[in-house]
């Protein structure tokens, strides 16, 4: 494994394999009246969050201190960023401070892979501007392994506002690494001109497509990345591209519904819809904690170098 | 198979009916007595034992596997992060006997994290500990209560354990360092 996860290119299938299975043995770690081991004992994870986020930051939080490591929380209000601090100077702290693992979150495109230049950590790219948000896409492939027993050959649609999503962009790195069937859906403005390159497939038709899918992943309209009006309103929005109530029943039987949260009920998807049975938006959180336990033990629990596998 | 056979599927038979006699015997029957197996062979012998114990006490004791990676004292020590395989310990340990199962004992470093992820389970009222070889050469003040074999080795040499389930026969051989 690389020492870094900075996007869904930084792994190999058998990586995302290894991750998955580990991942597997934190789910049971999660079900103890002790939901703690003591495997990182002593190493420090900074949560480095430049934008604001619940999920993610607690997420990794819960992740880190189940594995008994040490967690430091920063976030930008409060702290000497809101001072003028440069991430140079603040990466610098961090790695003055003795920090094994940063997870940032930062509204610039790139800066984690900025960060790796600048520490020793391991760094973790926990959501970078609308370029990739790795450790969700392999909560989402976790849960529809779990869910469907597999990953090769599963259709999956990622609908809505795929242009500033770096959800979509991470899973389908990930979903087309694994052998899956991948259509992006949305209305013609929010789809990236380049995306045919990352082999998938584009739509603009989900009463089309909704039959023949085994996960529906709905994406969040992201209002506060969209600077210009990408859609005339949000109603004409709902009706074309919404998981109503009216349009889910096309699923097939078995399909998932999916999405990354939080939610805008009533827009992108139905309120009704997303408490469905066939809705694992709940087990996608859970399996978050079990995730980022597994991705830390990975990226951690190593020396990283040769010469100290000597001694078995 | 190169090395020298320590216990052929025979003896190995023979050795853990002895144990399975022995663990009866020690806690005055098997009612509130429990397994758990040391992943990966660990957890075979178990299972082995418990079916043993049925059969001469007719008390089905209930199995566990334990995997101790999380408790191991040397991550970070190795260039990858050791391989993780399944925990399932599916009945409660409060107040229960539990009888710790592995294939050998070594350095008694396995044991101790398999004590320490023991506990994380609850708090049984005694933990013992039976192993099919006993090999010497302990860094921590730790001694099984049943021995299939006590077999004397160099700190270097290589001891394997074959089982049915896992390997496809069962032995045991002792592969002494070059």
């Amino acid at each position: 494994m690389n020492k870094h996860l900075l996007s869904m290119h930084d792994v190999t299938a058998e990586d995302v394999v290894r991750i998955l299975d580990t991942a597997e043995s934190f789910r049971e770690v999660g079900t103890r009246v002790i939901k703690k081991v003591p495997a990182l004992r002593g190493r420090t994870v900074v949560n480095l969050f430049y934008e604001s986020s619940t999920r993610t930051r607690i997420s990794f939080e819960l992740a880190a201190k189940r594995l008994s490591a040490d967690v430091i929380n920063f976030s930008t209000g409060g702290s000497s960023v809101s001072k003028g601090e440069s991430l140079k100077d603040t990466a610098l702290t961090l790695q003055a401070m003795g920090a094994d693992a940063v997870v940032i979150r930062h509204s610039s495109s790139g800066s984690p892979y900025q960060l790796t230049k600048w520490v020793k950590a391991s760094v973790l790219n926990a959501g970078d501007g609308t370029h990739e948000h790795p450790t969700q896409a392999l909560l989402d492939l976790y849960t529809m392994r779990e869910k469907l027993g597999r990953l090769e050959g599963l259709r999956v649609a990622i609908v809505g506002d795929v242009l500033h999503s770096r959800v979509a962009r991470s899973l389908s790195f990930g979903l087309v690494k694994m052998g899956a069937d991948v259509t992006l859906i949305g209305p013609p403005t929010l789809i990236p001109p380049d995306a045919p390159s990352w082999g998938v497939q584009v739509s603009y038709d989900v009463d089309g497509a909704l039959p023949k899918l085994d996960v529906c992943y709905v994406l969040r309209v992201q209002r506060e990345r969209q600077r210009l009006e990408y859609f005339p309103s949000v109603r004409e929005y709902s009706r074309l591209f919404g998981l109503t109530r009216g349009r889910v029943g096309a699923l097939p039987e078995g399909a998932l519904i999916m999405h990354p949260g939080p939610m805008n009920r009533g827009v992108e998807i139905d309120s009704d819809v997303a408490d469905l049975p066939q809705s694992v938006i709940e087990e996608q959180v859970t399996n978050g904690i079990a995730i980022r336990m597994s991705l830390l033990y990975l990226l951690l629990g190593g020396s990283g170098s040769e010469e100290a596998s000597a001694d078995a | 198979m190169s090395g020298q056979k320590l216990l052929d599927a025979e003896d190995i038979r023979r050795v853990l009916t002895r144990i399975a006699h022995e663990i009866i015997e020690r806690n005055k029957g098997a009612e509130k007595v429990a397994l758990v197996g040391i992943a990966s062979r660990g957890d075979h012998l178990a299972r082995r034992l418990a079916e043993q114990i049925l059969e001469i006490e007719g008390t089905k004791v209930p199995v566990g596997v334990l995997d101790i990676t999380f408790y191991r004292d040397d991550i970070g020590l190795k260039a990858e992060a050791p391989v993780v395989s399944e925990t399932r310990v599916g009945f409660d340990i409060n107040g229960v006997t539990v009888v710790l199962v592995d294939d050998v004992l070594f350095t008694g470093r396995t044991i101790r994290a398999a004590m320490d992820a023991l506990m994380d389970f609850g708090r049984p009222r005694k933990i013992q500990l039976a192993v099919l070889v006993d090999r010497g050469h302990r860094e921590l003040p730790i001694r099984a209560d049943f021995v299939g074999k006590n077999a004397p080795t160099g700190r270097a040499d290589d001891v394997r354990v074959l089982l049915e389930e896992s390997d496809g026969e069962d032995a045991v051989v002792v592969e002494e360092a070059g």
